[in-house]
């Protein structure tokens, strides 16, 4: 991967870390822990991979991206905003009455947003439905979504997991942001998700593992999902829950907790120093 | 005898006419595709019919995926596990996002017969009219149910289009008939008393209406193919001009058609309402005609609440 690709992405994924903390402490509510693990795979996807056009954002020709778990609306909002689907101020009125940015993903209102999601696997299952009308149409443009390991425990996602390899979808990509935590405690102590690989793999899908924060490993994994044919993939990417705020990292308390005032400004001082005031 | 359909096979007649006229058109089985009658859409256009297998929730949401590409999905399966087991997920991946989605659902009712309690859907009307965006339909017969069919995939937005099994009379004439969602008919004109009614029941509500005539009264009698949206002002037209209301569903009485009326009338235009239907209990297996007598789901049924109505 060339430098300057890697050095703009970093400099997006500090961004959006920033911007979803400062979102979060403005709601006072919201979910970090999930937002901040996906913060490289969304970063990748709307700033390198995926072919969208922020003027024009129900675009037919455009790729696609469903947050399946849609908690992590802070993740996918500042990656919109950075990307100039609506203004950023929009970011600060996060799950205020009246405002753009609802709680969980909307698509009727949000530009950008491709599916309402919130309800854990049927964003998942929609995803599959999309990558089934554009292969109808013989269309280029592709699906991506994003799961959440702890959703990987609802029966919608098997459902679609078994549809999506029967229709050959191979333009269909999903990531699974593996941090190992759900809001009750590790996956592996509420039930059991593991092995993720071999689940997806006996059912029939490409699939693909990546360190979730390293840019390198993601693209790879994107730029072999684009090569292979006749399946759909799914990428597992190992990721920390709460990545880039130390006190958040690899802690379950963090899935739905908003920071206080100083426990934003700390978060902001190991982002690149205080600036969103 | 008039002719005898089924308004799932008014629905499967309807969908192979619509693949010809309208190539969005895609339709989605879970598994019941020859009960459903989507099988004949399915091999005549087999590029554009999609088995999702035993797995209702994954219809669905494949369903919601498919019409924001553009496509127009008719989405089927057994009213209880289309309507009931799917139902958050049309609740949120369908009626939240306003998706141009038709969820058409058979075997609604008691009389899908022998299967019995477990397949046989009593609240669906209940379930899906309390969705925003939502419209509900239930055709009276074949007829009805293929001119609906035409209609909603004209419409933009979410149907919820509730078909029989059983073979039902044809009440509609094919030539003339107009299908207008929301809009209530006027199968005969009454004063004394007025029988609203939906699906199957609007055959029974004509026999019974036949009865009363034969007794003297004159009974108004209204088919209410669309629950949502309700049409108000032929309710409540028939409160004023009639002042006794009865409604007739194959539907729990708590939910369905008597509880949209019940709504309308205690705001507008409150009149004594009896509401005929399931009375809040599980169907159990029979043969359908057995289980309408025995759940009084009948034209007798009707006219014995009518006359007892009429003597309060």
């Amino acid at each position: 991967m060339n430098q300057e690709l890697l050095e703009l992405l970093e400099q997006k994924a500090t961004i959006l870390r920033r911007d979803i903390v400062e979102m979060l402490y403005k709601a006072g509510s919201g979910h970090p822990g999930g937002s901040l693990s996906a913060v490289e795979i969304l970063s990748a996807l709307y700033f390198k991979e995926m072919n969208v056009d922020e003027k024009n954002p129900s675009w037919k020709q455009r790729d696609r991206f469903v947050l399946s778990k849609g908690h992590a609306a802070p993740v996918l909002y500042a990656a919109l905003g950075e990307k100039g689907f609506f203004p950023k101020s929009e970011l600060w009125k996060l799950r205020k009455i009246g405002s753009l940015l609802q709680g969980h993903p909307e698509m009727k209102n949000i530009p950008g947003v491709d599916m309402s999601t919130g309800s854990l696997g049927q964003g998942f299952s929609t995803a599959v439905g999309m990558a089934l009308g554009l292969k109808t149409d013989n269309s280029d443009s592709r699906v991506f979504t994003l799961l959440g390991d702890g959703e990987l425990q609802e029966g919608i996602v098997w459902e679609a997991a078994m549809a999506a390899p029967h229709y050959k979808l191979d333009n269909l990509t999903a990531f699974v942001d593996h941090n190992g935590l759900q809001i009750d405690g590790p996956n592996e102590e509420v039930m059991g998700v593991n092995p993720i690989t071999d689940k997806f793999k006996a059912f029939g899908w490409n699939v693909l593992t990546a360190a979730g924060h390293d840019f390198g490993e993601i693209l790879d994994a994107l730029q072999k999902a684009k090569e292979t044919k006749g399946k759909p993939t799914v990428i597992i990417a190992e990721t920390i829950k709460g990545k880039g705020v130390s006190f958040m990292e690899d802690q379950a308390g963090w899935h739905g907790k908003a920071p206080n005032k100083e426990e934003r400004d700390q978060a902001m001082n190991e982002l690149g120093g205080m600036s969103h005031e | 005898m008039s002719k005898m359909m089924a308004t799932r096979d008014g629905y499967g007649k309807a969908l192979v006419e619509l693949g010809k006229e309208n190539e969005n058109v895609v339709v989605l089985d879970a598994d019941l595709s020859k009960s459903t009658k989507t099988a004949e859409f399915g091999e005549t256009y087999p590029e554009r019919f999609f088995n999702a297998g035993v797995a209702e929730q994954n219809l669905i949401g494949l369903a919601a995926g498919l019409s924001t590409t553009g496509k127009i999905p008719f989405a089927s399966s057994f009213a209880m596990f289309a309507s009931g087991r799917a139902f958050e997920i049309i609740r949120n991946s369908i009626g939240y996002p306003q998706l141009n989605v038709k969820i058409c659902a058979t075997h609604a009712g008691i009389t899908v017969g022998e299967d019995g309690a477990s397949h046989q859907a009593l609240e669906d009307i209940a379930c899906m009219r309390t969705i925003p965006n939502m419209t509900v339909i239930v055709p009276s017969d074949g007829v009805e149910a293929m001119a609906a069919v035409k209609k909603i995939a004209d419409y933009q937005g979410p149907v919820y289009l509730r078909l029989g099994r059983l073979a039902v009379p044809v009440i509609n004439d094919q030539e003339n008939y107009e299908f207008e969602i929301g809009k209530g008919v006027t199968l005969k004109e009454g004063a004394d008393i007025t029988i609203i009614a939906t699906g199957l029941m609007v055959h029974e509500a004509l026999k019974a209406a036949k009865s009363l005539e034969d007794n003297g009264v004159e009974a108004r009698v209204l088919n209410l193919h669309t629950i949502k949206p309700i049409d108000s002002d032929l309710i409540i037209k028939a409160a004023e001009e009639t002042g006794l209301i009865i409604t007739a569903e194959e539907h729990n009485i708590i939910g369905g058609l008597g509880s949209a009326v019940a709504e309308v009338l205690s705001e507008n235009r409150p009149v004594p309402l009896k509401r005929i239907g399931v009375n809040d209990t599980f169907g159990e297996s029979g043969k359908p005609e057995e289980l309408l007598e025995k759940y009084g789901l009948s034209a007798d049924k009707i006219f014995k609440t009518a006359i007892e109505l009429l003597a309060r």
